[in-house]
């Protein structure tokens, strides 16, 4: 049955590839709006075969990333924490929770700027705005659902408090603590490679602002194919990991 | 918890706000952050100015277009794939991919596709709000009770039907929340679209604050953006609370 689904998963994509190829092989859709797939994919081997810049910007682009992924996860986790002890303070917090990712937060960008100077940490900053909240909510959930028993068990056995968290506490929120660690991801890279776009000296997102700019369509659709393809991959194994997790923990 | 107290709650997140504000304010200096009190009153001129909502309404207009576009398409997507479990397996997760692409990069190529104007905020604004309202349909229909369904067949009713009077108002909670986070999404896209694509709009003139360095119209709009998906958010959290109860 999973086989089944995967082949016509590939089957659905590989289709919608190929009629996007034909319309734009037959002149339907016009070379200065988009090149054939197999082009892109060809563009993207060039770009990093003989573009002087790639691997300086792709370095730089994936620091900055896992820097904000870092201050998210882990100041999100912190936060969470902290604001799952006071009730009340939670409460009072929640309308900016749940309001957080209606506003267009990098807005804030150029105060950003402002404050840090255009570089790697406003761009580092605005990554992990993006993801923090994520985490901070999932975090609070992720407390929310250990079950009581596991507590129980806990003081039964006679557990410290720290042990009681790393052993008990910790591996029995791990599901909902993972996907808040992809929530947080996924929010990081739109908030870097949004920045990076916005205004920046380097990057892969500036790259692509530069080569729409300067109508370098095969440049700018090779670096689309590799940035979307990073996404969907991350995602989709940060996904299948965090899957795996709730099996495990609520199997019916 | 009596509503008192909630209103108390309320107060203090504001004083508290205010406090972090006017304490972030000492540290960075003008050059960085408006003062508060000055960023109300530049709230209060750009609402009392007839060319602010010229501005506003061509937002609104585009964002109207982007919602119906969103809500619409993705409900239909969303239909589609959650009636039959096959269709709901495949596309699912090729669903939750494009929901998770930084959708910003593709900016230009609704800019190649639909040119400059309000049709390409419309497409960048539908872009961002049709996913999620489709996988949250997808997971609505998805765990509806195959009671009713079966109910829905031994009565012979034609897909339509089925949709309109069963599957539709068991599978409504979860598609409202759909709609929720769907406009707000929304939202986003059509002010990211403004910002870059366009000549009118509350987007357009933020990225001409952002590029003159005009500190205090920054944070005035970003305050009077926050404000209004605040309260847009608060209203159809009203809604959603209200339909999960029946």
């Amino acid at each position: 049955m999973m086989t089944r689904v995967r082949v016509l998963q590939l089957a659905l994509v590989g289709a919608a590839v190929l009629v996007l190829e034909l319309l734009c092989r037959t002149g339907i859709i016009n070379r200065f709006t988009m090149i054939p797939p197999s082009e892109m994919v060809s563009a993207l081997a060039d770009v990093v075969a003989t573009a002087p810049w790639f691997w300086s910007d792709v370095s730089c682009t994936l620091g900055n990333l896992a820097a904000a992924i870092g201050l998210s996860v882990l100041g999100g986790f912190l936060i969470g924490l902290a604001v799952h002890a006071v009730p009340r303070l939670r409460r009072a917090l929640d309308p900016i929770f749940t309001s957080y990712y209606a506003v267009p937060t990098f807005v804030l960008y150029p105060l950003l700027i402002v404050f840090f100077g255009i570089g790697p940490t406003s761009l580092i900053v605005l990554g992990a705005l993006f993801g923090i909240v994520a985490m901070v909510v999932a975090t609070m959930t992720a407390i929310d659902r250990i079950p009581r028993v596991l507590v129980k068990v806990a003081r039964v056995s006679r557990l410290g408090w720290l042990r009681t968290a790393l052993l008990m506490k910790l591996p029995a929120a791990s599901p909902h603590l993972v996907t808040g660690l992809r929530l947080a991801v996924a929010y990081s890279v739109i908030g870097i490679i949004a920045g990076e776009f916005i205004l920046s000296t380097e990057g892969i997102g500036r790259r692509v602002a530069l080569a729409y700019n300067n109508f370098d369509n095969r440049t700018m659709y090779g670096l689309l194919v590799l940035i979307l393809g990073f996404a969907i991959a991350i995602n989709s194994g940060l996904g299948a990991f965090e899957q795996a997790l709730h099996r495990r923990w609520y199997r019916s | 918890m009596t509503a008192r107290s909630r209103w108390l709650d309320f107060v203090l997140l504001g004083l508290g706000v205010w406090l972090t504000w006017i304490a972030l304010f000492q540290w960075a200096g003008p050059e960085a952050l408006s003062p508060p009190g000055a960023t109300l009153r530049r709230v209060g001129e750009y609402v009392a100015s007839a060319q602010f909502w010229g501005h506003a309404a061509a937002t609104g207009l585009a964002f109207a277009y982007a919602c119906v576009v969103a809500l619409i398409g993705g409900l239909a997507l969303g239909f589609a794939l959650g009636a039959n479990r096959l269709a709901g397996q495949v596309g699912e997760p090729i669903l939750s991919s494009l929901y998770s692409i930084p959708k910003i990069t593709l900016y230009p190529v609704i800019l190649l596709v639909f040119g400059l104007g309000i049709s390409a905020k419309v497409a960048f604004g539908a872009l961002h709000g049709i996913f999620p309202v489709a996988l949250f349909t997808v997971g609505a229909l998805k765990n509806t009770s195959p009671v009713l369904i079966k109910t829905a067949r031994v009565l012979r009713l034609s897909p339509l039907a089925a949709a309109r009077t069963v599957l539709l108002p068991a599978a409504l909670p979860e598609i409202v929340t759909g709609l929720r986070i769907g406009f707000s999404t929304t939202l986003l896209g059509t002010l990211i679209g403004e910002l870059f694509a366009s000549d009118r709009g509350i987007g357009f003139i933020l990225i001409r604050a952002m590029e003159a360095n005009k500190v205090l119209d920054i944070m005035a709009l970003t305050l009077l953006l926050f404000a209004f998906a605040a309260i847009a958010n608060a209203l159809l959290l009203a809604v959603e609370r209200r339909v999960h109860r029946q």
